[in-house]
């Protein structure tokens, strides 16, 4: 099981980090960290640059981060069209892990505000397809 | 080192549809950067094509290009970084020209945007961003720059209004450009009543794809002293790099990749930001020159906004900026764009910019930004 399944419209399947789904599916959003020099990925990744390692275990992104920025989607791509309006935010947690996705419904867009606290929390969306949200910590 | 200069520069019109062929578009560019000049293709070294491939029918349209151009048997590629694609282009020529391997080089940008249906044109849209971890949110180009938007209003009290203070100076001036594809002024209130795309971006926020061509001829410093009558040096070549993920990106107040490849080119130039005395900055969206002030250094970290809100960038004002409508007005046919900005500023230093010309005009600057702030490329013109 791959990326296919996951977000709103998928591009590709295959990655070495795919297990990111199945966390997903656990109710866990994770991160990793490289096994050898500690560096810490969030978009997740195997693959270390900086020590040339393929080697890193995951770890779960927990506890409040702060919304930086958000914008309210109107017109959305293919696969979209029906999705809009939708609001896309970029989330600061610990650890320096800098997050993008997309904030809960629940939230009206007067009601956002730069410096909130929020969380991070799988949905499972229609069609058996899961992605992760951001919900008012 | 051999020093390198513009000899010749042209576009097409740009247009939502130009009904032509992508090899009769760029022949329109091509003939008006080679008019005038005492060279012929035969003297043509080596030509360089540029365009974002996903929106091309044609694969490898650089080998048709040359064809068209009968330019073979000389070598002829393609490079692309979206947006910026013919900025990268002139960057290319300039190092082949310097390493001595070619004497003159020709760059062509297009874009056909036309040539996609709608459907296929929204279907690209949605594989801008990472289509792991982002595209699958529903992330586009403006929602990119939106939430660079909604940060730099936050953390320094820009406004929309300000933001549409970008839009109704290059609208007047592209009133006057022939060549642009949205020819009307606009007031704020057109601009502030406009629908919302992705807050807090609004329809006039943005430009539009387009239709068009860019062409821009390169030569070696003894021969442009030769073939043209005002050589325009390039003295200043700056080329920088972010993240293609929105969460990679260190500062959302702030085009890092535009500020690196300013310091880069700068330096070169031996300039500074107060020598320059018109820019062409990437304003695919009205933030997006504001952002462009400040990463350039026209104006400090946060002040931006002021310096439209005081006509500083027009014309008559200390730094005239988009002169020519900017790609809000012109529009913006991706891989033709950066040829376009460049040949506006050549014009405008050879004292040629009859629709709004900078008085005494000597040295200018071309910022050119691929992606949401992912490929910044800046380029310094000297007359």
């Amino acid at each position: 099981m791959g990326f296919e399944s996951f977000g709103t419209v998928s591009f590709t399947a295959e990655a070495k980090v795919a297990d990111f789904v199945t966390y997903l599916e656990q109710g866990k959003v994770m991160a990793t960290q490289c096994k050898n020099c500690g560096a810490k990925y969030f978009p997740p990744q195997m693959d270390c640059p900086r020590c040339l390692s393929t080697d890193a275990e995951w770890f779960e992104v927990k506890g409040s981060g702060k919304l930086i920025t958000y914008t309210t989607v109107q017109y959305g791509p293919s696969g979209f069209e029906n999705d809009a309006p939708y609001t896309l935010v970029i989330v600061d947690f610990a650890d320096g892990l800098r997050i993008f996705g997309r904030l809960s419904r629940d939230i009206k867009e007067s009601d956002i505000k730069i410096g909130m606290d929020v969380k991070v929390v799988p949905v499972k969306l229609a069609d058996d397809r899961i992605s992760y949200e951001f919900q008012r910590a | 080192m051999e020093e390198v200069a513009i000899v010749g520069v042209g576009q097409s019109t740009f247009t939502r549809k130009c009904g032509v062929s992508v090899r009769e578009l760029c022949f329109q560019a091509y003939k008006e950067a080679m008019e005038g000049l005492d060279i012929t293709k035969d003297d043509i070294d080596a030509s360089i094509v540029c365009s974002a491939p996903e929106y091309d029918k044609q694969r490898t349209p650089s080998g048709l290009i040359s064809e068209y151009l009968e330019l073979t048997p000389k070598p002829t590629f393609y490079v692309e970084s979206v947006c910026s694609s013919s900025s990268t282009g002139l960057r290319v020529a300039w190092s082949l020209i310097k390493s001595g391997l070619h004497k003159v080089v020709a760059v062509i940008g297009f874009q056909k945007m036309s040539e996609l249906t709608s459907r296929e044109a929204a279907e690209r849209m949605g594989r801008g961003g990472d289509i792991i971890w982002e595209s699958p949110f529903g992330i586009t180009m403006p929602a990119g720059y939106a939430m660079y938007a909604r940060a730099h209003m936050a953390k320094y009290d820009t406004t929309e209004e300000q933001m549409a203070m970008v839009r109704v100076k290059n609208s007047s001036y592209g009133a006057r450009n022939p060549k642009a594809n949205y020819r009307k002024e606009l007031s704020i209130d057109d601009v502030m009543n406009s629908d919302v795309i992705t807050s807090p971006l609004k329809m006039f926020d943005c430009c539009a794809n387009c239709d068009g061509s860019s062409s821009i001829i390169v030569a070696r410093g003894d021969v442009a002293k030769r073939v043209s009558k005002i050589p325009i040096w390039v003295i200043g070549v700056g080329a920088a790099t972010d993240t293609m993920t929105m969460s990679g990106r260190k500062s959302v107040t702030g085009l890092e990749c535009s500020q690196e490849a300013a310091r880069q080119a700068y330096e070169m130039a031996g300039v500074k930001p107060e020598d320059i005395d018109v820019a062409e900055v990437h304003d695919c969206f009205t933030i997006s020159e504001i952002l462009a002030y400040e990463d350039l250094g026209f104006a400090k970290p946060g002040e931006g906004a002021r310096l439209i809100e005081e006509k500083q960038t027009y014309a008559d004002g200390k730094i005239p900026v988009n002169v020519d409508g900017g790609l809000l007005s012109k529009g913006h046919p991706i891989g033709a764009t950066g040829g376009s900005q460049i040949r506006t500023i050549v014009r405008q230093l050879r004292g040629e910019a009859t629709e709004a010309q900078v008085k005494g005009a000597e040295i200018g600057l071309v910022h050119n930004v691929g992606g949401v702030g992912q490929y910044g490329n800046v380029t310094i013109l000297r007359r």
